[in-house]
């Protein structure tokens, strides 16, 4: 909301020490909050000229300037013989722009004079071969708002608006200030100067008088023939009738530059006027021509495929959720939004009827959404607009009508409908000072109340408070404490910290997530996060199969790009994007994981119920919400590009292959103390024939770790053979035990036995070790620690080398056990796999 | 070796005589401490205590002595082989430690040499200041709630007081999961009930649904809005909302829980301001600023400061007293408690202290933004 400082000076009596400055901090912290201080930046000799006579003048660039002569009244001086035209008293001023002509009114920017826009002082200097004496100046230059004649170049005023030596600051308004206020939803009244004041007032314990209590309010029957037909839609419509309008009035000045300076144009004067009511007031209103309706004025719901041509010239098809005014030729105005052309206010108009109405804010949000068409009078009734106003504002319009335009005002009025009063509120009289913190007395909130508008009763510890009809936000008792508060300020707010009761510390889940994170930075990955928004391409890369389940996604009704209309179903996506740019950066060694959610839907989808809230939706009802969401599990996932270990000077570099992919997650799996093992898979984005999938005890498959498919590596962009990995946390999360394995070791002497098999290349390494470790009581761990294929062993077969620790709890093995534990091992490798011992 | 005399006189048997033993002994343990390498006193030791040593010769001698005598020379003697014994002892000792710590120094690398084979890994400093924020409130008794980022309409809008026709719910701010079966931005496009979060707020509503009040619960994640991505904006970012429900809660709690947040995470002479508001959520709402950590407001500095614009303070977060229809519709007693929340963005507390001007770097996974981190802030 603009308010010209100016304007609301007429309505309050604000002390003349107050500067612009202060009263925006005052306003800020009365929830009017400012945005900016347009304006005042202009000082010095700018004055009004008339050009006397131009000399276009090409210059070796190309480009032509004018030399001119203008006449600037007082601030002539004597004589400029180089000028064109005759050598009377005037200035000479250089000019770049072309749309002026000789006769114009232009705005001369003289030396001395400062203009904030361009943050410079004006100054006589010689260019393009004459001395300027100045400059004559655009809307930018000026810094008024830009319009139409911006683009133009050269602010030229109307013909005889004013004359030359006339002060253009004064004339243009522009040593004003106006305050940008940001209004919140629940201050609609704010939107009015009415309302600024009236906050104004309050802020500086100043006395206020209502302008809408100033203006008379006609009366007597006989007024403009109305049927409201939807009296939901429209709770109160009031019309007055002004006839004998002089169309060729121009608006005066101070008219206008209140509209400019609060952000509208001016157009003409009934025009003017019906927009200054509603800045004043902050009633919205409209004015049709009179001889152009026909008939009484109805306010119904649009008939399906209806239409209107809106005052922007649009023709618009209406439908039954549309409210509107007609007369006998059918519709005239979208209610509340914008007024119809066939009955728009022209050059010849003269009677007028003036109409004020309140209408349902939903229907007109509603209705300005479906037409796209954001108005000021909309923006107003959307959040509401006093709807006691009506008369008052239909009022004023005739009023200065009357005063202004030479109108004369026709007997009678038209009042239709009744206005709600507000339900009062209870409250303790304590409560203010309870929820704020803040020692706001039951007098202070009685009196900041009255103030704003409210009727008080005080009944003991108890206050009912009816607000005033302006007020749509004070429907609850802690509405009340955020007025009060106001008036005591926000500033005076004490710092006081609570004492919760003692909380439990992290969830078990957020801890292991955070070990988990330590764990994969000790790893050496570094995280990444990464955008979740993936398409059908993305997929396509990773050589998913058409039926593969990830293709699955959750969409979105509205993606920023069509290219990624759902929601990732694994992290690789992302992860390859980023080691891909990585990559493209010049970076050998990309080593990263990512912690964050995959989006998988559920397997029928259905929506989630919208409830009341007027209560508690049941445990059943939140089950419900719950059940309709997706699966959206935490994932790890990992890419490993380049030297897993560098190489340096005291060893050659090692590249990342599968198993370092594998190796990190098992260390995941390890810090959860989490049982996982892997089993040969083959999946994509993996190499067919290296790929692990881990699985947990009860046969769950948790995720994939493994070597990315070279063809998806190239595809990317990545060199050499490529780690990745991608696991679903949330399960590795569920399957945590409680508590770890319990430390359990003998002290006893050990006994270390190195056994090799040769077995065939197809049986598992992990199957032999198992088999090994599960063959004696004794044996303490198995490690395997060597993988020969080659000339001595046969084709198809390989050795694998493991070393044996044994040991008993409870006393020192003798040569027998020793003996007897190896006896054992071996025949468990010689019948399950058909080992031979090496 | 002749054989034993009773009236042999020792003192007669040259070797055995006193001086001549003295002299002996003396020479051994010259050539001890002369000796500079152990090599060197091997040769001693055999020199001089081996069998063809004068000590050794003389002590062949005593057999031939009368027992009388034999007694004094074999005192005389053994004392003296014990004397050049220790000697050699004590002189192998210092040798040694002379020889080992000359093999050491031999020993010596440069130790300039680079140790970064290893490779190293960071955390993303968007996971840090959510930990780093979470253990502020843990330690102050809260808990940490969290909720999914698929969100129900219900929870994200109605439960926080958004009505239906409130703009935030509009297809231009919020993305909305597609209805199955409805077109795209066609009729029913929002039939799915189902939105990206836009706040941290449903946790909120999560948090009064499942658990008895007191709760003290601080929610950190990731929240969406349909905003493209450039350099000060992206789709998803970081926020964290706290919320408290107790009895006798007032904006005073408020305000004191922010400013040790504010401390916690900016040091201890920080401070914050309210200034009014409006959030459907709460009632009385608030902005909340935090004093400019670059200028202080300090007169002289802060009219050049660009960090705040020459304000001395820098918008923070928007909070406020619980809206009691919140609370009812969340299950919470108004008569009985009242509440307190707010909400702050965390991408912008991580790019204004690292002074990082582009968003879209927390994005990107180029590793050499994480990599400076470590895994601290
Ligand atoms: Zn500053």
């Amino acid at each position: 909301m603009k308010v010209p400082v100016e304007w609301l000076k007429s309505l309050v009596e604000l002390p003349a020490e107050v500067t612009t400055a202060q009263l925006a901090d005052r306003l800020t912290m009365y929830d009017l909050k400012l945005e900016e201080i347009i304006g005042g930046g202009v000082s010095g000799p700018l004055t009004v000229g008339r050009v006397l006579a131009i000399s276009p003048e090409q210059q070796k660039n190309g480009k032509t300037i004018n030399w001119c002569r203008v006449d600037v009244g007082a601030q002539n001086v004597d004589s400029v013989p180089d000028a064109p035209g005759d050598d009377v008293a005037s200035r000479g001023i250089v000019c770049g722009a072309h749309n002026f002509a000789v006769g114009d009114l232009v705005v001369v920017a003289l030396p001395g004079t400062y203009l904030a826009a361009l943050d410079f002082e004006i100054g006589s200097r010689k260019t393009y071969g004459h001395v300027s004496d100045g400059m004559i100046c655009s809307t930018t230059e000026l810094g008024l708002p830009d319009d139409a004649s911006s683009a133009a170049g050269i602010l030229v005023l109307p013909a005889g608006s004013a004359a030359p030596g006339d002060d253009a600051i004064v004339l243009l308004g522009l040593g004003d200030q106006t305050l940008d206020l940001e209004v919140n939803p629940d201050r609609a009244y704010a939107l009015s100067l009415r309302g600024v004041a009236r906050d104004t007032a309050l802020a500086f314990d100043l006395p206020f008088a209502d302008p809408a209590e100033a203006v008379t309010l006609p009366t007597g029957d006989g007024g403009y023939p109305v049927r409201v037909e939807d009296p939901e839609g429209c709770p109160v419509f009031s019309t007055v009738v002004v006839t004998g309008i002089d169309p060729t009035r121009p608006t005066p000045d101070w008219l206008a530059r209140r509209l400019t300076q609060a952000g509208m144009r001016s157009i003409s004067l009934t025009v003017d006027i019906s927009n200054y009511v509603m800045l004043e007031l902050g009633q919205p209103n409209h004015c049709y021509d009179r001889a152009k309706v026909s008939g009484d004025l109805v306010v119904r719901r649009a008939e399906a495929g209806e239409q209107i041509t809106t005052l922007d010239d649009v023709v618009r098809t209406l439908t039954p959720e549309d409210l509107v005014i007609a007369d006998d030729s059918g519709v005239i105005g979208l209610a509340g939004v914008m007024g119809g052309a066939s009955t728009e206010i022209g050059p010849d108009t003269t009677d007028v009827v003036v109409e004020a109405a309140h209408w349902d804010p939903t229907t007109i949000f509603r209705g300005e959404r479906r037409h796209k068409l954001p108005s000021e009078a909309a923006k107003r009734y959307e959040r509401g607009v006093d709807p006691a106003l009506t008369l008052a504002g239909a009022a004023r319009v005739a009023e200065l009508l009357v005063e202004l335009a030479g109108g004369r005002l026709e007997p009678g009025v038209t009042h239709v409908g009744t206005v709600r009063a507000p339900a009062p509120v209870t409250f303790a009289v304590d409560l203010p000072a309870r929820i704020s913190g803040v020692d706001i007395t039951p007098e202070l909130t009685q009196d900041v109340l009255e103030r704003n508008g409210c009727v008080v009763e005080r009944d003991g510890a108890t206050f009912v408070v009816s607000p005033p009809t302006w007020r749509f936000d004070l429907n609850d008792p802690y509405d009340f404490v955020e007025e009060a508060l106001r008036s005591a300020g926000y500033e005076n707010v004490p710092s006081v910290l609570p004492t919760p009761t003692g909380g439990r510390g992290l969830s078990r889940e957020q801890e292991l997530r955070r070990r988990v994170g330590h764990v994969l930075a000790g790893a050496g990955l570094t995280e990444v996060t990464t955008l979740p928004f993936v398409g059908p391409a993305h997929l396509d890369r990773l050589g998913l199969a058409p039926t593969d389940e990830r293709r699955r996604q959750v969409l979105l009704a509205n993606p920023l790009s069509r290219e990624e209309p759902g929601l990732t179903t694994t992290l690789l996506v992302g992860l390859l994007r980023a080691a891909s740019l990585n990559v493209g950066r010049g970076h050998d060694v990309v080593q990263i994981s990512e912690v964050g959610r995959v989006f998988l839907p559920a397997a029928d989808e259905v929506a989630a119920p919208i409830y009341g809230v007027d209560a508690r939706p049941t445990a059943e009802q939140l089950a419900a919400l719950d059940a309709a969401l997706p699966y959206q599990p935490h994932h790890v996932g990992l890419v490993l590009v380049g030297e897993r270990e560098r190489t340096g000077w005291d060893g050659p570099g090692r590249p990342a292959a599968w198993s370092d992919a594998v190796a990190v997650l098992r260390r995941v799996a390890q810090v959860l103390h989490v049982e996982v093992a892997a089993r040969a898979a083959q999946v994509a984005p993996y190499h067919p024939g290296r790929c692990a999938e881990l699985v947990l005890a009860d046969g769950t498959v948790v995720g994939h770790a493994g070597e990315l498919h070279p063809a998806v590596a190239a595809e990317h962009g990545l060199p050499g053979r490529v780690g990745v990995g991608e696991i679903d946390l949330d399960l590795m999360l569920a399957a945590a035990p409680p508590i770890g394995p319990k430390p359990s070791f003998s002290t006893f002497p050990v006994a270390k036995e190195d056994l090799a098999f040769v077995v065939d290349e197809a049986v598992p390494a992990e199957s032999v070790r198992s088999a090994l470790a599960a063959a004696s009581d004794l044996v303490e761990s198995v490690r395997l620690f060597d993988v020969y294929t080659g000339d001595q062993v046969p084709q198809g077969r390989r050795s694998l080398a493991f070393s044996l620790r044994l040991r008993a709890p409870d006393r020192t093995l003798t040569d027998a056990d020793i003996k007897a534990a190896r006896d054992a091992a071996v025949r468990a490798a010689e019948t399950e796999f058909s080992a031979t011992l090496r | 070796m002749s054989a034993p005399n009773s009236d042999y006189d020792p003192v007669e048997v040259t070797p055995l005589h006193p001086d001549e033993i003295a002299r002996v002994t003396s020479e051994a343990l010259q050539a001890v401490t002369a000796a500079t390498t152990l090599a060197e006193l091997k040769q001693v030791r055999i020199d001089h205590t081996g069998d063809r040593s004068p000590l050794a010769l003389a002590n062949r001698e005593i057999g031939a002595l009368p027992p009388q005598a034999r007694k004094e020379a074999g005192q005389r003697i053994g004392q003296a082989r014990g004397e050049v014994a220790q000697a050699l002892a004590t002189r192998t000792e210092e040798l040694e430690a002379v020889e080992s710590a000359a093999r050491l120094l031999a020993e010596t690398v440069d130790v300039t040499l680079p140790t970064d084979r290893e490779v190293v890994g960071a955390r993303h400093p968007i996971t840090t200041i959510q930990e780093l924020v979470a253990d502020v409130f843990v330690a102050m008794g809260w808990e940490v709630a969290e909720g999914p980022e698929v969100e129900a309409e219900w929870l994200n809008f109605d439960a926080m007081n958004l009505g239906p026709d409130h703009p935030a719910r509009t297809m231009q701010d919020t993305f909305w999961v597609a209805s199955s079966g409805a077109a795209a931005d066609g009729p029913g496009a929002q039939d799915s009930g189902k939105v990206l979060r836009t706040h941290t707020s449903p946790v909120q509503a999560r948090s009064m649904l499942t658990r008895t009040p007191p709760i003290y619960v601080v929610c950190p994640g990731r929240v969406y809005r349909t905003d493209e991505a450039d350099a000060t904006h992206m789709p998803v970012f970081h926020q964290v909302e706290g919320l408290a429900i107790d009895e006798g809660l007032s904006m005073a709690h408020l305000k004191g829980t922010l400013d040790h947040f504010a401390r916690a995470i900016y040091g201890d002479t920080m401070t914050t301001r309210f200034r009014p508001s409006y959030f459907p959520f709460t009632e009385p709402s608030a902005e909340v600023d935090l004093l400019c950590y670059v200028c202080h407001n300090e007169p002289s500095a802060v009219a050049s400061c660009r960090t705040c614009g020459g304000e001395g303070w820098i918008e923070w977060g928007g909070c406020g007293v619980v809206n009691p229809r919140v609370l009812v519709a969340c299950g919470v007693d108004p008569e009985r408690y009242s509440g307190f929340a707010f909400g702050m963005g965390l991408d912008r507390t991580v790019t204004s202290r690292y002074d990082i001007a582009d968003l879209r770097d927390l994005w990107d996974g180029d590793v050499r933004f994480t990599e400076p981190f470590g895994v601290g802030l």
